[in-house]
């Protein structure tokens, strides 16, 4: 799937850029975010390291494995591949607190951290796990009950407004999020390579 | 109500990152008797790798969005979807956004902005759009950043599944916005 978007993109880029006479723009497109890419995995070291020691604490001292078992009822079923007692529990929950919270900065060093305890689990180290994908389905969706910052600076007095229906939308397409993710894991064409012989296609 | 709900969440948000800071050290030092210094310094020592370990990730699909957005491919697509939109009720005006939001947070965030400018705030568009901006989250971002963490690069259903939350979400910003504001 990623081998087939990433290439059309591209593609259609240099199509379309020399059909519009905009070739010299993608070139620079390329080009500025090579480099602004660089930049932001440079940007999240000092954060990483704050919140992944930060965490290390709360790990150490049973607060994760503490929250874990207060939310385990819902999280065993949407990760019925995650032993209830493993850590990445804790650590989805916290990701997912963090994003409801609007606590962007948070939030990624904490879902990375989500990520690499379900690697653990991971039979198949180059292919998503169902958790993997539900964990990061609920996650793109995010609900969120903060507006942005950056959405209240640009709405002013109008942010309250749409409080209401960020919610309601945010909440559909969690539960869109769910559903699409129970229904396609089970389709043959995306399996996980252990479930079928031959090596599924991405 | 609603006015002060969203006001007193948005003022409390600014003490859940100090709260958090020293809220757990607390616990752990007082209750568990964690040395809370040295087991912050080892947990810490992991940004690095993982900050760097992502770079190819990101190298990848950012050049890959960037040069999409830069050939004006989106403006295409918008031509050709615009009167179907109109037809169901989908504001054209707000295409532009929904199509940039699971590609890029600056970019949808740039396209937010241009509504806000040219509509007001108190437009319908700029209410729909500031909704769909803060209802979902850069999808093609967030799974190149998270699966490039650990080293997956199958990622199998992610992106169907994450598109498919994206465009229930912008249909569901446009409904309630029509349905609860004026």
């Amino acid at each position: 799937m990623m081998n087939y978007i990433w290439f059309g993109m591209m593609v259609i880029a240099v199509v379309v850029g020399t059909v519009t006479g905009r070739i010299e723009a993608v070139t620079q497109a390329a080009i500025d975010m090579a480099k602004v890419s660089v930049e932001i995995a440079i940007g999240l070291i000092g954060i990483m390291a704050l919140w992944l020691g930060i965490m290390k604490i709360a790990e150490e001292s049973g607060l994760i494995s503490l929250i874990a078992r207060a939310v385990k009822p819902v999280m065993i079923r949407l990760f019925p591949d995650v032993p209830p007692e493993h850590p990445a529990m804790g650590s989805i929950v916290l990701n997912m607190s963090a994003n409801m919270l609007g606590l962007g900065n948070a939030a990624t060093p904490l879902g990375l951290k989500a990520m690499e305890e379900l690697q653990e689990l991971n039979p198949e180290k180059g292919t998503a796990t169902n958790s993997m994908v539900m964990f990061l389905a609920i996650n793109t969706s995010s609900v969120q009950f903060i507006l942005p910052a950056t959405v209240v600076a640009l709405m002013g007095g109008v942010s309250s407004q749409i409080f209401i229906p960020t919610i309601l939308a945010t909440t559909c397409s969690t539960v869109a999020a769910i559903a699409a993710v129970k229904f396609l894991e089970k389709r043959k064409h995306f399996a996980a390579p252990e479930s079928v012989q031959e090596a599924g296609d991405d | 109500m609603i006015d002060s709900i969203t006001w007193g969440l948005n003022s409390v948000a600014k003490y859940i990152i100090p709260l958090l800071l020293v809220g757990i050290p607390l616990y752990a030092l007082s209750v568990k008797k964690v040395k809370v210094y040295e087991v912050f310094v080892v947990g810490a020592k992991d940004g690095f790798t993982i900050a760097v370990r992502i770079i190819p990730y990101l190298v990848a699909i950012l050049v890959a969005v960037g040069m999409f957005r830069a050939s004006g491919a989106l403006d295409l697509l918008l031509q050709a979807l615009a009167p179907v939109l109109t037809f169901v009720g989908f504001p054209p005006e707000n295409l532009p956004l929904a199509l940039m939001r699971p590609l890029s947070g600056s970019g949808s965030l740039g396209l937010l902005t241009d509504l806000v400018n040219e509509h007001g705030a108190d437009s319908m568009y700029a209410k729909i759009g500031a909704t769909m901006f803060g209802s979902s989250e850069t999808t093609f971002y967030v799974i190149a950043v998270y699966f490039g963490s650990v080293g997956v690069m199958r990622s199998r259903h992610a992106i169907p599944a994450g598109l498919f939350a994206d465009f229930v979400g912008a249909i569901s910003a446009v409904f309630f916005c029509k349905l609860l504001l004026v």
